[in-house]
């Protein structure tokens, strides 16, 4: 085997989810360097929004935690967090990339997240993690168990950068680290061998919020999507894990959770987000266990549960959690004087159509492509498919269009953390390929 | 313990975590960590919101370097995920790692006393000080140094195997490849086209194999069986019997990809193999396009999620609907039925697919599970939960979309692997979520129906991640393994009285007799279960980690001596 000083080339990863994670940890494990690309403050991606993961309930962040950290401290990866790929030159086994490290105004070295900084910080703005259901300081870290542990400044929402003001946070950090004349940073990496595309997903509701109103998204305060919902059963969420209505604070003790919002529909997208019926069932399981009187109401077209131990995973939701299954159409959405929402829809099992009214409506909402799919597809020459995620052929499954570059998890196709995990090693073991046979 | 009987070289810190509500919902981590700061030794204690964070990392670290610690106690969720974490933590500063001690406080406090707050709060205590105990008796251990040998064995040549070999190959390393029917290609070999674009099985498979063929480094055993498995990660030594002839290969890393198999379909809906078949029996006939029938049904879920066989075999709507296309294509006039519970076709391309064969007029048909399909005389008898009412489907053919099922022979490969298989006997994985492709034990990854049914495209990919991860051992020339092993220590060898009882109890075949007819125990084998310990009458036997002192020194502080 080629000791680690005689393999030349190493990978890049863009994205650094946990698909681009596991892909990078896999490299580096084989003796690759690995420079892994990061557009947001710190890495975990959309796993580490989750509250819990299905058919286990194991708690998200604590199983994603150990293996952030296994790949900050890692000697083989390079993190490049808070910055984006701009362009790339050459061939497989031959691609430099240009990067764009951006300020964040904080110098990571001498940051110790201390908090001092974001406690005196007097702006407050909306906390993107937190899906906008709370705020945070125009100062922050990215989220409570982020890594690279350090804050960032939003320089959208700076006091010193909007008016020229403030400065508090420089005065109040004890070890100096807020640094107001930093600028963003071009790096040039070589020597890439193979790139892997792992960029994740979007929600419906990110770039089309219209789409949702019918289901009185955006209109009605209590009802919400399922990341949302997700982020209110968190115990580090908005809510603190006690999930309550908007509109009045109440403990909801009857829940819909509505499916193919915005999937499986000719008004807005045809395809299947294949993640959907687990994870509801997931979240009124979690929801009954913080409450057992909660009743859960699942409005589907077909239950897909196919991996293993769903099947038994939904048995569990409906036998000891209090989850009523109904095959049907949804009409409409209402509410009435207390902001209870009320769904018409069509009992399919029957053909009747039928009221419920209930405290809150959670919608299981469409997983789309990244946002600048595009942009990103057009610096790295690749295709994309008819959904406008990567295109990749079943039979070659984690390859782009472009020889070199791979693939996986959701930036390619909807799939649950298992899949994106394995196919994550599978994609570096494609990329391994290409830069051991040189 | 009194404050004045401490051993003053001992420094141990100690670090509550909250866990986020999941501990500091219930009890009160300050509290906890100020009482901590009581107990004998303890120089230093703080609560973190997530001690796992990397904030809470670094504040470890820094205790360690700042306080001069020599024993760190944590008392958070459990050892089972994060125990690694720690330990590596604490020796970036030079720390021991074995001079880590893991007190699980969520799952045997703030967990299961969810409820009983006051109690959760005490047993903690409890458990913090029995930890701390231990901590100060603690002895610091090497990690045990392994060659590997850059070798690897793929077992199933299917798909699954055949992907997983040609990566082993092409990352230049030496493959076997096992295959114990005569051919490679398995399954592939007996189907008819692929979703979802419906290319050729043939073509697709013959193409792989003959990559695979002339693939260096690769060598294909057909018609060979494994017989014994002996060795541990970096150093397996396979027994095979292929055609009779034994062969020993000598690997570092085993891929387990043997597929699955056919449910028997006897007793299914009238099943009779001429008139009700199954799918897998359609595909012949429709590669030799000699279909003869014009009415056909399909049932969906014949055979699973039912009481017997709870689960999905997740290809088989996929399969009905590429068969009922193919039908449609040789005979547009067919009329097809397919008798479904819950169409599975998920994402993007599949989901198409569904609204494709929709499309082209084959009609669906929902039924209950209580309320099963009747294959009459000349009718399929149905209750259709669409419209609520009984139906009639006249037929000439039925087919029934079988489930896949584990090999009957799993069992006995899991046994020489020493890895587990779930409840259906399909293989199971080190952790579902995380970790897919690896089985708890180090040096063996698995991939395909083997774990659990999956489709062509995913067997592939699983093929290459099982390979990933075999690399992942077989590109370094040695790993470092767990050192908490059992020992038989020269000064207690005087006690054994050579009674066997410890080979017997050794759940991974640890303890040989060596040639002096004396008890060795192979540490590279051993993963510390104390299995051994426990049963040694003579207490000849030693548990780094977990040493009689250790453990008393644990008991005396709870109970007091």
């Amino acid at each position: 085997m080629k000791k680690l000083e005689e393999i030349l080339k190493g990978a890049l990863i863009i994205g650094g989810g946990i698909a681009g994670i596991q892909a990078a940890l896999d490299l580096a494990n084989m003796g690759i360097h690995v420079d892994v690309v990061e557009k947001k403050p710190c890495i975990g991606g959309r796993m580490a929004q989750l509250d819990k993961t299905f058919p286990t309930n194991d708690c998200s962040i604590c199983i994603l935690a150990p293996k952030l950290s296994e790949f900050y401290r890692h000697p083989n990866i390079t993190l490049y967090s808070y910055a984006e790929v701009q362009k790339i030159g050459g061939t497989a086994n031959n691609f430099t990339v240009d990067v764009l490290k951006k300020a964040r105004y904080v110098k990571e070295d001498e940051c110790i997240n201390c908090g001092l900084c974001v406690e005196k910080c007097p702006m407050r703005v909306e906390d993107e993690f937190d899906r906008e259901l709370r705020k945070r300081r125009a100062i922050y870290l990215y989220y409570l168990q982020g890594v690279p542990a350090v804050m960032t400044i939003d320089k959208d929402k700076c006091l010193w950068f909007t008016k020229n003001a403030c400065r508090i946070c420089e005065k109040t950090c004890e070890r100096n680290a807020i640094d107001f004349e930093q600028v963003d940073q071009k790096v040039k990496l070589e020597n890439v061998g193979s790139i892997i595309v792992a960029t994740g997903y979007n929600l419906i509701e990110d770039i089309e919020k219209e789409a949702l109103f019918n289901y009185g998204y955006g209109k009605f305060r209590n009802v919400v999507s399922a990341l949302e919902f997700e982020r209110l059963e968190c115990a580090s969420g908005p809510q603190e894990g006690h999930i309550k209505r908007f509109s009045d604070e109440k403990t909801p003790k009857k829940i819909a959770f509505l499916q193919c919002i915005g999937s499986r529909s000719d008004r807005a997208e045809k395809y299947c987000s294949s993640i959907c019926c687990m994870y509801t069932t997931k979240e009124a399981i979690i929801a009954h266990e913080h409450d057992d009187e909660l009743q859960s109401y699942v409005f589907y077209i077909d239950m897909r549960a196919g991996g293993k131990g769903f099947q038994s995973f939904l048995r569990r939701g409906a036998s000891e959690y209090n989850i009523s299954y109904i095959k049907s159409k949804i009409a409409q959405i209402t509410v009435d004087e207390q902001e209870n929402p009320i769904i018409v829809y069509e009992d399919l099992e029957n053909r009747q159509i039928k009221q419920l009214k209930v405290d809150m409506v959670v919608l299981a909402t469409c997983i789309v492509p990244p946002q600048g799919i595009e942009k990103l597809a057009d610096v790295l020459g690749i295709e994309l498919n008819d959904f406008n995620f990567v295109k990749t052929q079943p039979f070659i499954p984690v390859e782009t269009t472009k020889n070199g570059i791979f693939t996986c998890g959701c930036v390619h196709e909807p799939m649950d953390i298992p899949r994106s995990v394995a196919e994550a090693s599978g994609a570096a073991a494609k990329a391994a390929e290409v830069i051991k046979r040189g | 313990m009194p404050k004045d009987k401490i051993d003053e070289d001992v420094r141990v810190g100690v670090f509550i975590c909250h866990c986020g509500s999941n501990i500091g919902g219930v009890i009160d981590c300050k509290k906890l960590a100020e009482y901590a700061e009581t107990l004998p030794n303890v120089t230093h204690s703080e609560d973190n919101m997530y001690t796992c964070s990397e904030t809470g990392l670094t504040a470890i670290r820094t205790a360690i370097e700042e306080r001069a610690l020599n024993r760190v106690v944590v008392a958070s969720c459990t050892p089972r995920t994060h125990e690694k974490l720690f330990r590596e933590c604490v020796s970036e500063v030079g720390l021991n790692p074995y001079l880590f001690n893991f007190v699980n406080i969520r799952d045997q406090c703030t967990w299961v006393h969810m409820k009983e707050a006051e109690k959760a709060y005490s047993k903690a205590m409890d458990l913090v000080k029995m930890g701390v105990a231990k901590a100060i008796k603690l002895e610091p251990l090497g990690m045990i140094n392994l060659k590997i040998n850059p070798v690897g064995l793929v077992i199933g040549g299917g798909v699954t195997g055949l992907s997983a070999a040609l990566n082993l190959s092409q990352q230049g390393f030496k493959t076997f490849l096992v295959e114990k029917e005569d051919r490679l290609g398995g399954r592939l070999n007996s189907l008819y086209k692929l979703f979802p674009h419906d290319i050729e099985a043939s073509e697709f498979i013959n193409a792989l194999i003959i990559n695979v063929k002339n693939s260096p480094n690769l060598e294909i055993l057909t018609s060979t069986k494994v017989k014994n498995i002996e060795g541990f990660v970096g150093n397996y030594e396979i027994e095979v019997d292929q055609d009779g002839k034994t062969h020993i290969l000598e690997v570092g890393a085993i891929i387990v990809a043997v597929g699955s198999s056919l449910l028997d379909p006897k007793g299914l809906f009238g099943y009779d193999g001429h008139k009700v078949i199954t799918q897998y029996e359609l595909e012949p006939i429709l590669k030799n396009k000699n279909l003869n029938a014009k009415d056909i049904v399909m049932i969906q879920c014949a055979g699973s999620r039912n009481e017997e066989r709870v689960y999905c075999s997740s290809i088989c709507c996929m399969t009905a609907l590429k068969n009922a296309k193919t039908i449609k294509e040789q005979n547009p006039n067919a009329n097809i039925t397919i008798l479904f519970r819950d169409i599975y076709s998920p994402g993007t391309e599949y989901e198409a697919y569904y609204r494709n064969v929709r499309e082209l007029g084959v009609l669906f048909v929902k039924y209950d599970e209580l309320k099963l399909p009747n294959i009459e005389k000349k009718h399929v008898r149905v209750f259709n939960e669409f419209i609520g009412s009984e139906m009639l489907i006249p037929y000439d053919l039925v087919v029934l979309s079988t489930p896949l099922v584990a090999n009957e022979d799993n069992k006995e490969l899991a046994q020489m692997l020493k890895v587990p298989t779930e409840a259906n006997n399909f293989f199971l994985e080190a952790h579902v979520k995380l970790r897919p492709s690896d089985f708890a034990t180090d040096g063996v990854y698995l991939g395909g129906s083997a774990k659990w049914p999956v489709d062509i495209s995913e067997a592939i990919t699983q093929g290459y991640s099982a390979a990933s991860r075999a690399s992942t051992i077989l590109s370094h020339s040695s790993i470092e393994v767990e050192g908490a092993t059992s020992y038989l220590p020269e000064f207690n060898k005087s006690l054994c009285s050579g009674c066997e009882v410890c080979i017997k109890v050794c759940p991974y075949q640890a303890i040989i007799k060596d040639e002096n007819d004396e008890i060795k125990i192979i540490e590279a084998l051993c993963k510390g279960c104390g299995v051994c310990g426990a049963t040694c009458t003579k207490k000849a036997i030693v548990i780094r980690h977990f040493t009689n002192e250790q453990i008393l020194s644990e008991i005396y502080a709870f109970g007091g001596r």
